[in-house]
């Protein structure tokens, strides 16, 4: 479960501050998938990062399994990144010398695992995303969506408890992304947790809840299915 | 906090990011890296080589490794052939050889002379050897430019040093004179004391070291003969251990066996003059002054580099950083990175210094007009400076690294 309570978060430009959350109140459970959608500047991603303590907030809480995280230290939210969250980037965020099964096995080596766990269950990962033939591929040899493939096997690689997906589709084609989205409901059907920033209706509505934001507060929250 | 995982993840990093990057990049980096380590090792080599050259021509062509000379108060030591005997008895020594030696004048052109001319004379140190054993312990033979060198039965014969002759050592000194028009065949005057001898010039031998280019020798039964010594009792004693022999053991030996009273006993080192080796230190520390300047030049030109990567990598970064990778892992990639640089180009090298300019420098010295120089790399001294180089390297690479992980990771990633 994550919950955030009065979530604040300001950015200063000079003698200007800018505030782009303004005490969002917010509860995701177990097993759900989440959109976040709104208008550009609504505050969508900014409020992803603070969730996936990517970025630490101006003010409020972020409660992850009763853990309050303003109370953890830089390095317990890099151990609670790397165990319990996996990330989906926009522009994938791939390592370009690290070919793709590297790229997936590395945060499995830093989670402890050894060489071969980590490539045997970066293989598995791959080919579950149908990449089992592309495993000795740098990015730069992948197209679009097997990148992206790639970004969703390394995020899942090692079970997170919740994924977080920022606009993960914003650089794909229609087909690509349609085989994206697909992957997200498995994953979720399987019981993943994830939340996922997108400006896209169609992709959003795929999700079992919507959460709209605006102007740095959350403006709807709408179950669309039910669990 | 140091991790062996970091460690792990910092050298998977780093061989990857080495193994994909830019060939011409890596082989420019460790091309620096490699004049670097050769200004390090060769600029002080060579100082210290010129002198190092001396010294061992000197050990060589006149002291071998261990000299047994005339104390400062006598001519000649006393008992010698008793000396000689118990020298032989040792069993490290492998050759000896014993010389007698006085001051003299050489004088050529002396019928021709008139009475109005300069006489055409030239000091210098009479020496009387056994040709064999002279060359069994100096090789001095080696070394003759002209004629041949001695024989056992020559009489009156004599070989002369370079130093002797104007045509070798055109140089006009007052106080130092040389001899005009003197080669093989040459009939020259030799005063010893107040004996003078009628001599025929066998042989020239060229030498950079003083003491023998100075010389005139000649066989010691003649010698003996010209200064009317019967006992036996020479000059000098150079002898020669066997291979792998400390000089100082065998010294230490001649010297417990009573010899010391009778003659100085020195190894070739303890022979050695002082300034040698406060040059040899001077140039120690002109050679690490200059090899500095190059450490200096190779951790900035690391740190630009790894400074450049590390910015231009700081979204990748992030990355890492955000899907859990320690920051200290990705400066250890960074590390290993300059590590690799560094011994890539050390082992270069090395194998340059070792492999081709050492040998070199050996089979053609550097004609300097005092010694044959040579290149001196020690191996200790040379790991020395490995170790050195890695170090600074190391740091050069890891600051940068440093600077830019300690970014905050969001603004990595976005690139704010």
């Amino acid at each position: 479960m994550l919950e955030t309570k009065q979530l604040r978060k300001s950015f200063k430009d000079g003698g200007t501050e800018t505030h782009v959350l303004k005490g969002v109140d917010f509860l995701a459970n177990d097993g759900e998938f989440i959109s976040i959608m709104g208008r550009s500047g609504a505050g969508k991603s900014t409020f992803l990062y603070q969730m996936s303590l990517l970025d630490d907030p101006t003010g409020g809480e972020v409660i992850i399994d009763g853990h309050d995280t303003h109370l953890m230290t830089p390095e317990e939210k890099m151990h609670f990144r790397l165990r319990k969250f996996g990330y989906v980037f926009q522009d994938y965020a791939l390592l370009p010398e690290l070919t793709a099964v590297e790229n997936v096995a590395l945060p499995l080596m830093m989670a402890g695992k050894t060489k071969q766990q980590a490539y045997k269950e970066a293989e598995v990962a791959l080919t579950r995303m149908k990449l089992g033939h592309r495993l000795g591929n740098l990015p730069s040899q992948l197209s679009g969506g097997e990148q992206q493939r790639t970004s969703i096997a390394r995020a899942v690689a090692h079970t997170p408890k919740i994924l977080f997906a920022d606009e993960p589709t914003a650089n794909l084609d229609n087909e690509s992304s349609r085989i994206v989205m697909d992957i997200f409901k498995e994953l979720h059907a399987a019981g993943q947790t994830i939340i996922m920033v997108t400006h896209e209706e169609e992709f959003a509505k795929q999700a079992e809840r919507i959460v709209r934001l605006d102007d740095g507060r959350i403006t709807s929250d709408e179950r669309m299915r039910s669990v | 906090m140091w991790s062996w995982l970091n460690v792990r993840i910092g050298f998977f990093l780093a061989t990857r990011q080495l193994r994909r990057a830019s060939l011409w990049t890596t082989s420019l980096i460790i091309f620096v890296m490699v004049l670097t380590f050769l200004n390090l090792v060769v600029v002080s080599g060579i100082l210290v080589g010129l002198m190092q050259g001396a010294i061992d021509a000197v050990r060589t062509k006149y002291t071998s490794d261990v000299i047994v000379s005339t104390l400062d108060d006598k001519r000649y030591i006393e008992n010698a052939p008793s000396v000689i005997s118990l020298i032989k008895t040792l069993p490290e020594v492998e050759a000896l050889s014993a010389r007698y030696r006085q001051g003299g004048t050489l004088e050529a052109n002396y019928k021709t002379r008139k009475d109005s001319d300069k006489p055409n004379t030239a000091p210098a140190v009479v020496v009387g050897i056994n040709p064999e054993e002279e060359n069994s312990v100096t090789g001095i033979a080696g070394d003759l430019i002209e004629g041949e060198f001695l024989a056992p039965g020559d009489y009156d014969k004599v070989v002369l040093g370079n130093y002797l002759l104007t045509q070798y050592f055109p140089i006009e000194t007052p106080g130092f004179t040389t001899l005009d028009n003197v080669g093989i065949g040459t009939k020259i005057r030799l005063s010893v004391g107040d004996v003078t001898r009628e001599v025929e010039v066998k042989g020239i031998i060229k030498s950079k070291v003083d003491e023998i280019a100075m010389r005139a020798f000649m066989v010691d039964s003649q010698m003996r003969s010209l200064i009317g010594r019967t006992d036996g009792n020479v000059a000098e004693i150079a002898v020669h251990v066997t291979p792998g022999t400390d000089p100082a053991v065998v010294r230490d030996a001649i010297l417990l066996r009573g010899v010391g009273q009778y003659a100085k006993v020195q190894t070739f080192e303890d022979a050695q003059p002082k300034f040698l080796r406060d040059i040899i230190n001077m140039f120690n520390m002109l050679g690490a002054g200059f090899s500095s300047i190059g450490l200096v030049v190779a951790s900035i030109t690391i740190f630009i580099v790894i400074f450049i990567n590390a910015i231009t990598r700081r979204k990748y970064i992030g990355i890492l950083k955000g899907i859990g990778i320690h920051g200290r892992a990705i400066e250890y990639s960074y590390a290993f990175q300059s590590i690799f640089y560094a011994v890539i180009g050390s082992g270069i090298g090395l194998a340059l210094v070792y492999g081709a300019l050492v040998p070199l420098f050996l089979a053609h010295p550097i004609n300097f007009p005092f010694s044959d120089g040579i290149l001196v790399a020690p191996l200790g001294q040379t790991m020395f400076r490995v170790a050195l180089l890695i170090v600074s390297t190391v740091i050069a690479g890891y600051i940068p690294a440093w600077m830019i992980i300690r970014k905050n990771t969001l603004d990595s990633i976005l690139g704010r």
